[in-house]
């Protein structure tokens, strides 16, 4: 249906002065998905029917804990702890979101400026820019954001400034070889001979085609980022006042859900992530093809 | 005496290549793309850079614009050592020293209208946007473009290559330099198209005034605009003087095979074998002495020890032993 | 074996090796058909070199590839003929062809020396030819490879070599001794050396006429450089706009043309050795839009001569005088219209 919107000309224009990939099928599937969760997160109040963190009680004085879905008006059912699982979904798209958009800017952002600085400038920049992605591309990505987490208090922005300070390195090398290219197009070089300053020439020959592909490296970051989320709130070190999916997870392991079969402890946060995840990736399929349309056809 | 606008006094264009690893092991760690060359441009001058690929023509063409700069020895626009321009300075070469490109299509922004493009030039030299309009028009009507008005809004995919090329040129003299330097202007353009450019090349030298330099591998070509010509081979000058007299009586080995080899339109040409050796030159591993040496029909014993330094004879310079005075 | 330009080996010596009749090839694009060669006759004799001359858009790349059917695949022959030593290639079934590309017909396509595989050895891909088609054993290829740098004048020892260790020009040869390997009847080369300096160039088309001499095959080049056309062809055709216009032994195309076109052509090409610089006169215009051609002469809106009948009325190829064809209703007026020719300010009057 967004196709069929999307179609019209006006609208078509509008998406693709922003570069919004609605070309492809998956693409389109990806961004409705990205849309209903970040309605559920802006919403999240309004959506959710509890307090995330709330420890219920049920009518008669006893904790509501271990109920199963539907009963008492608990969507999913509740934690061991009594809290409703519905509602802490809704806000895990929240902290999900969160992590995931702006670390995925910040790497895309950081990764474009290295690689266009190296690229373009060359010579001792390049080096030392580029001996830097390799010191970031030798760093083990959990352990590290593990041990800053340890180091300073855990939360999610910590986990956001970890991923941001090794996962440029991938965004860095591509956009740089790219800029390679295109400084020796003849358009590129009849511009410096007609006298345009180096900042004019980045940001109106070598900018417009670079974006395309930082938001490409962008959109699969974000899919990177919430993984990476999940992963260490599972593992424990994540922001324990803020509720994350991952966090779910890591309460569901440590109430032994698996041996109680208490399958909607795990199966909608998991859920949750994979289509997050999943749809982060369609979108950059999307890219894919605006960047390279000949793949495949 | 007037100063020589251009002058370039043992231009030398070094790349470094490998590393220190393969020069310990006797591979070349150096290209000499251009290697001690030395001309002089005056104004009004048209000169034909000619050679085949690797000679170091196009080296040349890019030191004078500024697309490169000397690794050593000196290149010297109206006096001024290009390498050191800074600032007003540097911005002032770059509005009086253009350069054409071989391949329009690569040569301007695809994503650029017509106008924008040519706007970019003025833009930079400051000019008030009142006057863009017009000077853009005039700068097209200049290439011939006739109906200029309507190239104004559409995209490069959209015109020919000869109209393409003529827009390139458009923007080149747009800010109505002193000096030009055309590389291969023609050389990816179709056949039947070739001829009109070069008209207007010519046309526009002589109303502009221009000094020029035309980069070319084809000898008929740089016939027909310059009246001057550098034969180049391997990064150094063979021959340069008139361009008749180099085509009628070439001195230089490397030039009378150069003019022995291109095919006339007369179906009894002479298919004499050309006066050269097989081979291709190779820039990583130039011939000690005379670079031409390996391929010389006429080289001896002095060709592999000296460098033949450029001698006047008859009115053209030929750097060739074979006109060594001691001989 | 050696035998002469005009001598045959085998079969009658006045037989072409290739006729081509009536040969029409339109590509079909959503919604119309366009015509790219249209109506097309010659013939290449035994042992020649014949030049297929044109500016771009002409249709003498289709043609050349029609030649191995290696067209594209929305491009059909529509109608006509081509025989080549009694079979006729345009009704051939694919296997038929096939059987017959590299033995006894080989196509050198433009820019050959981007068509090596970077990442084989060149007696590699020496061998796919020899070995996989030719099924010679792995000696007998090994001598055949031998042989065949030597024909084009590479040393043997290259054979090990990776093409992006050959200049362009040999690349060009080795691209020339692959389309050499199983000895064919008739090599098309299309554009051989049009990306090659002037030095090169002379040489590799000296090796094609040591070729054609010694080894009597026929050679098809085509080009839009009607200098390489005068130093090593025997007979040129010329195409306009998908047809043929004129097509004739070299000599008498250069000095004694009959086609308007011809004409034009000759003063659009610098001449190093005449005297001066002389203007080159381009033909002014464009050829027109193949989808939609016009009813008359499709020269006639360039043409200097053209008269209302030449626009009105499309003049088919006939044969003028012994080996003469040509396509021009005025073809009788010719040496009146070529004095007026050579006169370039009868060009600029089209401008």
């Amino acid at each position: 249906m967004l196709e069929a919107i999307a179609s019209r000309g006006k609208i078509r224009r509008m998406f693709g002065a922003l570069k919004v990939p609605v070309g492809d099928n998956f693409a389109v599937a990806g961004l409705i998905i990205y849309v209903l969760f970040m309605l559920t997160a802006i919403f999240a109040p309004v959506l959710a029917p509890f307090d995330p963190t709330e420890i219920l009680y049920s009518t008669d004085y006893e904790l509501a804990s271990d109920l199963l879905p539907g009963q008492e008006g608990h969507i999913l059912g509740t934690t061991s702890l009594g809290r409703d699982i519905f509602s802490q979904i809704v806000f895990g798209a929240r902290s999900a979101l969160l992590v995931g958009l702006t670390a995925a800017f910040m790497v895309a952002f950081i990764g474009t400026i290295v690689g266009l600085l190296a690229g373009y400038f060359g010579g001792w920049i390049d080096m030392i820019l580029m001996r830097l992605a390799d010191v970031a591309f030798g760093i083990p990505f959990l352990p590290f954001v593990i041990v800053i987490s340890a180091f300073l208090e855990p939360s999610i922005w910590n986990t956001v400034i970890a991923m941001a300070l090794v996962l440029w390195r991938d965004t860095a090398r591509v956009i740089r070889s790219q800029v390679l290219t295109l400084r020796s197009r003849g358009y590129v070089e009849a511009a410096r001979v007609a006298g345009s300053s180096d900042l004019k020439i980045i940001v109106r020959h070598i900018a417009p085609n670079i974006v395309p592909l930082s938001l490409l490296y962008g959109s699969i970051a974000i899919g990177w980022a919430i993984l990476t989320e999940a992963s260490i709130s599972f593992l424990g070190f994540g922001d324990p006042d803020s509720i994350s999916w991952g966090y779910m997870l890591q309460d569901a392991f440590a109430s032994q859900a698996l041996s109680r079969q208490a399958y909607h402890w795990f199966i909608p946060p998991g859920m949750a992530i994979i289509f997050v995840v999943s749809a982060g990736f369609f979108i950059s399929r999307g890219y894919e093809n605006l960047l390279f349309p000949k793949l495949g056809r | 005496m007037t100063t020589p606008l251009v002058e370039v006094e043992n231009a030398q264009l070094h790349y470094k290549v490998g590393s220190a690893v393969s020069a310990m092991f006797g591979l070349p760690s150096v290209v000499k793309a251009v290697d001690g060359i030395n001309f002089r441009l005056n104004k009004g001058e048209s000169v034909g850079l000619l050679g085949e690929s690797g000679c170091g023509k196009t080296s040349v063409g890019r030191l004078l614009v500024r697309l490169e700069e000397v690794t050593g020895g000196s290149a010297r626009f109206d006096g001024a050592e290009i390498a050191d321009l800074k600032g007003a300075e540097l911005r002032r070469f770059r509005s009086r020293s253009q350069m054409i490109f071989q391949n329009p299509f690569d040569a301007v922004n695809p994503r650029y209208s017509i106008k924008k493009t040519m706007a970019e030039p003025l833009g930079n030299a400051g000019i008030a946007k009142l006057e863009w309009h017009d000077r853009i028009i005039k700068a097209l009507e200049l290439v011939r473009l006739a109906e200029p008005e309507q190239y104004l809004d559409r995209f490069p995919h959209q015109l020919s290559g000869g109209q393409l090329q003529r827009v390139v040129m458009a923007r080149a003299l747009i800010l109505e330099p002193d000096f030009v330097v055309a590389d291969e202007p023609v050389s990816m353009l179709d056949v039947s198209v070739r001829a009109g450019v070069l008209n207007v090349f010519r046309d526009v030298r002589d109303k502009l005034g221009l000094t020029a330099i035309y980069i070319s591998h084809d000898l008929a070509l740089v016939r027909y605009v310059c009246e001057r010509t550098i034969v180049m081979y391997l990064g150094r000058i063979m021959e340069d003087g008139p361009t008749e007299n180099i085509v009628r009586d070439p001195l230089h080995p490397y030039t009378q095979a150069l003019v022995a080899a291109v095919p006339t339109p007369n179906a009894d040409q002479s298919h004499e074998p050309l006066p050269i050796g097989r081979g291709a030159p190779d820039p990583r591993n130039p011939p000690s002495g005379c670079v031409f040496r390996d391929r010389c029909p006429k080289a001896f014993a002095r060709c592999a020890v000296d460098v033949p330094l450029p001698q006047k004879i008859r009115n053209r310079d030929v750097a060739c032993h074979l006109f060594d005075e001691a001989m | 074996m050696k035998t002469s330009s005009f001598q045959s080996w085998a079969g009658n010596m006045n037989e072409p090796l290739l006729s081509v009749k009536d040969l029409s090839i339109a590509y079909q694009v959503p919604g119309l058909d366009v015509v790219a060669v249209s109506r097309a006759f010659f013939d290449v004799p035994k042992g020649a070199i014949v030049g297929l001359v044109g500016e771009s858009g002409c249709g003498k790349t289709t043609m050349a590839r029609a030649f191995t059917r290696i067209i594209a695949d929305n491009a059909k022959i529509t109608e006509g003929s081509m025989l080549f030593d009694g079979q006729d290639l345009a009704k051939l079934s694919e296997k038929a062809m096939n059987d017959l590309r590299w033995r006894d017909i080989a196509f050198v396509p433009q820019s050959a020396m981007n068509s090596l595989d970077p990442v084989y050895r060149v007696e590699y891909q020496l061998n796919e030819v020899l070995r996989g088609r030719g099924g010679l054993s792995r000696a007998q290829a090994r001598k055949r490879a031998v042989e065949l740098f030597e024909l084009v004048g590479i040393e043997a020892n290259r054979l090990r070599d990776f093409p992006h260790q050959f200049s362009g020009g040999m690349r060009q040869r080795v691209a020339i001794a692959l389309a050499l390997a199983l000895n064919p009847k008739l090599i098309v080369a299309d554009e051989p050396v049009t990306a090659l300096d002037v030095i090169v160039q002379r040489q590799i088309l000296d090796q094609m006429r040591d070729l054609q001499r010694d080894l009597g095959i026929s050679i098809i080049i085509v080009t839009h450089d009607i200098s390489v056309v005068a130093y090593i062809c025997d007979r040129t055709v010329v195409m306009y706009a998908g047809e043929v216009v004129e097509d004739c032994d070299t000599k008498t195309l250069l000095s004694a043309p009959l086609h308007p076109y011809t004409m034009g052509l000759k003063n659009a090409f610098p001449d190093i050795a005449s005297a001066g610089s002389g203007m080159l006169t381009p033909i002014s215009g464009a050829p027109p839009d193949l989808a939609r051609p016009p009813s008359g002469c499709r020269f006639a809106a360039r043409c200097p001569f053209a008269t209302d009948h030449c626009r009105a009325v499309s003049p088919t190829l006939r044969q003028f005088a012994a080996g003469h064809s040509v396509a021009c209703h005025r073809a009788d007026e010719a040496v009146v219209l070529r004095g007026k020719a050579e006169n370039p300010a009868t060009w600029g009057e089209m401008a």
